[in-house]
C-alpha cells in the first residue's frame, strides 16, 4: 500500500499544495487532474522518491520511502513527461540498455516483441532521432511493459498518442492492475479504465 | 538483489555510455585534439631551446590535461539529464554511489585514456627521455582518474544551470591543484634526476582518497540537482 501523509509541496516561494493525504491498494489507481503548473508532476516526482517534499512524508507498506532508498526503487516504475529515449541509440537499444541499467537483462527477441507490440517493429534499428514524438512516446511505453515494478506512476501517458497507441496504453494500464499493480497518473484525458477502485484527485491552485 | 545482477546493472550502465560515446565520437575527438594542440603550441611559441623546453614540459602536459579534461566534465550527465534518462538511471534499484561510479569510469575510458596514450608522443616534442616519458604517462594513468572524480562533483552541481561550463571552471580548477602539484611534480622530478617515487605515492593517495569520497558527494549533489 502507498500512502501520502500530510504531503505540502512549494516551488521557489509558491504553495503548490498541502495537506494532501491519500492512500491506495493493489488493483486501484489514481487518476490525478489540475490546471497546468498546479503541481501534479511536482507531486508524481514527491512518490516516486526523485523530489522530497516540503512537509509530510511518503510510506510505502508503512515505511517511509527516504529509508527504504533503492529497495523502493524496485517497485515503483515513474513514466515521466520526458521521454528518457536517447537519441543516438535506436528503438531496441533504447529499450535493451534501459532495462539491462535497471537490473532486469532483456533478450533481443524479447525486446523485439515488446516492440511489435508497440507498433514499432518496422522502426526498431532507426535512431531514435528519426522517430516522431508519438513513436519515441511508444518507445517509453514499451519501457513500461518490460516493468515487473508493482507501483506505475505515469504523467500525462497519452500525450502525443494516436488511438492505436491510446487503447494499446489503456489495455497496459489495465493489465497491470488486474495482475495487482497500482497506479497513479496524471491525464488531462479521459481514461476509463476499469480498477478495484478508482479515486479522482483535482490538484487546485 | 544479488551481486550478480549489481554486477550486471554497473556493466550496462558504462556499456551505454561507451556506445553513446562512441555514437558520438566528435565530441571525444574534440578534447583529444586540444590536448594535442595546447601542449604543442608550447614548443612553437618559445623556440627550439632544448633545456627551457625540457623544464616546462611536465607543467605543460599536465595544465593541457586539466584543461581538456575540463571540457569533457559536461558530459558525464549533461546530456541524460537534458534528454530524461539521468531520473531513470537514478530510479533504478542500484545506489546512486555506483551509478556515479560507473558514468564516471566510462567518462575516463572515452575522454582521458587517450590522453594518456598519447601524451608520451607530445612529450617527445620537448626532449623528454624515455624514462622521463615513462613517468608522464605514469603520473597521468594515476592522476587522471582523480580529475574525473573531481570534476564529477563540479558537473553534478551546475548540472541544469546557465553558464555550466564557466561555473565547472571556477568550482573545479582550485580543487584540481593538489593533483597538478603532484603529476607534474613526480615528471619535474625524473627530468631533474630524483626520484619521482613520492609524488606518485601523493598521486595514489589522492587517488584512493577520490575514489571514496568523491562518488558520494557528486551523488548528494546529483540528487539536488534533479529534484
Amino acid at each position: 500500500m502507498l500512502e501520502a501523509v500530510n504531503l505540502g509541496c512549494t516551488r521557489g516561494d509558491r504553495r503548490l499544495f498541502k495537506g494532501l493525504n491519500f492512500s491506495i491498494k493493489p488493483g486501484e489507481l489514481i487518476e490525478l487532474r489540475g490546471a497546468n503548473g498546479s503541481g501534479k508532476t511536482s507531486l508524481l516526482r514527491i512518490l516516486c522518491g526523485l523530489a522530497t517534499p516540503a512537509e509530510g512524508e511518503v510510506r510505502w507498506q508503512g515505511t517511509n520511502i527516504r529509508s527504504l532508498g533503492e529497495e523502493y526503487s524496485r517497485v515503483v516504475s515513474y513514466l515521466a513527461h520526458q521521454n528518457g529515449v536517447k537519441d543516438e541509440l535506436s528503438a531496441i537499444e533504447n529499450l535493451r540498455i534501459s532495462c539491462g541499467v535497471a537490473g532486469n537483462t532483456l533478450s533481443t527477441v524479447n525486446a523485439q516483441k515488446i516492440l511489435e507490440r508497440v507498433g514499432l517493429s518496422r522502426q526498431q534499428n532507426l535512431p531514435a532521432r528519426s522517430l516522431s514524438a508519438g513513436q519515441r512516446r511508444r518507445v517509453a511505453l514499451a519501457r513500461l511493459l518490460t516493468s515487473v515494478a508493482t507501483v506505475w506512476i505515469l504523467d500525462e501517458v497519452l500525450t502525443s498518442l494516436d488511438d492505436t497507441a491510446i487503447k494499446l496504453s489503456r489495455q497496459v494500464i489495465s493489465d497491470h492492475l488486474s495482475k495487482g499493480g497500482l497506479a497513479i497518473i496524471a491525464t488531462h484525458q479521459e481514461l476509463d479504465l476499469a480498477a478495484a477502485r478508482v479515486q479522482r484527485m483535482k490538484l487546485s491552485q | 538483489m544479488t551481486a550478480y545482477s549489481l554486477h550486471s546493472m554497473f556493466g550496462w550502465l558504462v556499456w551505454r555510455d561507451l556506445t553513446l560515446a562512441w555514437r558520438r565520437r566528435a565530441d571525444v575527438l574534440a578534447t583529444v585534439f586540444f590536448f594535442v594542440i595546447v601542449v604543442s603550441l608550447f614548443p612553437l611559441g618559445i623556440g627550439p631551446e632544448r633545456e627551457t623546453l625540457r623544464t616546462i614540459a611536465p607543467g605543460v602536459v599536465w595544465v593541457a590535461a586539466l584543461l581538456a579534461s575540463m571540457l569533457s566534465l559536461g558530459r558525464i550527465f549533461g546530456n541524460d539529464y537534458q534528454d530524461g534518462t539521468l531520473e531513470q538511471i537514478l530510479l533504478t534499484p542500484q545506489s546512486t554511489y555506483l551509478i556515479v561510479l560507473g558514468k564516471i569510469l566510462a567518462q575516463w575510458l572515452v575522454s582521458e585514456l587517450p590522453l594518456v596514450i598519447i601524451a608520451p608522443v607530445l612529450g617527445l616534442q620537448f626532449g623528454l627521455s624515455q624514462n622521463s616519458l615513462a613517468i608522464v604517462v605514469v603520473s597521468l594513468l594515476l592522476g587522471t582518474p582523480a580529475l574525473s572524480l573531481i570534476g564529477s562533483i563540479g558537473a553534478a552541481l551546475t548540472l541544469g544551470l546557465r553558464a555550466a561550463n564557466v561555473l565547472v571552471a571556477l568550482l573545479v580548477l582550485p580543487l584540481y591543484i593538489p593533483v597538478l602539484i603532484f603529476g607534474a611534480g613526480a615528471v619535474q622530478a625524473s627530468v631533474g634526476g630524483t626520484s619521482p617515487q613520492p609524488y606518485l605515492l601523493l598521486l595514489g593517495a589522492t587517488l584512493v582518497l577520490t575514489l571514496v569520497f568523491a562518488p558520494w558527494a557528486t551523488s548528494a549533489a546529483l540528487r539536488i540537482s534533479v529534484e
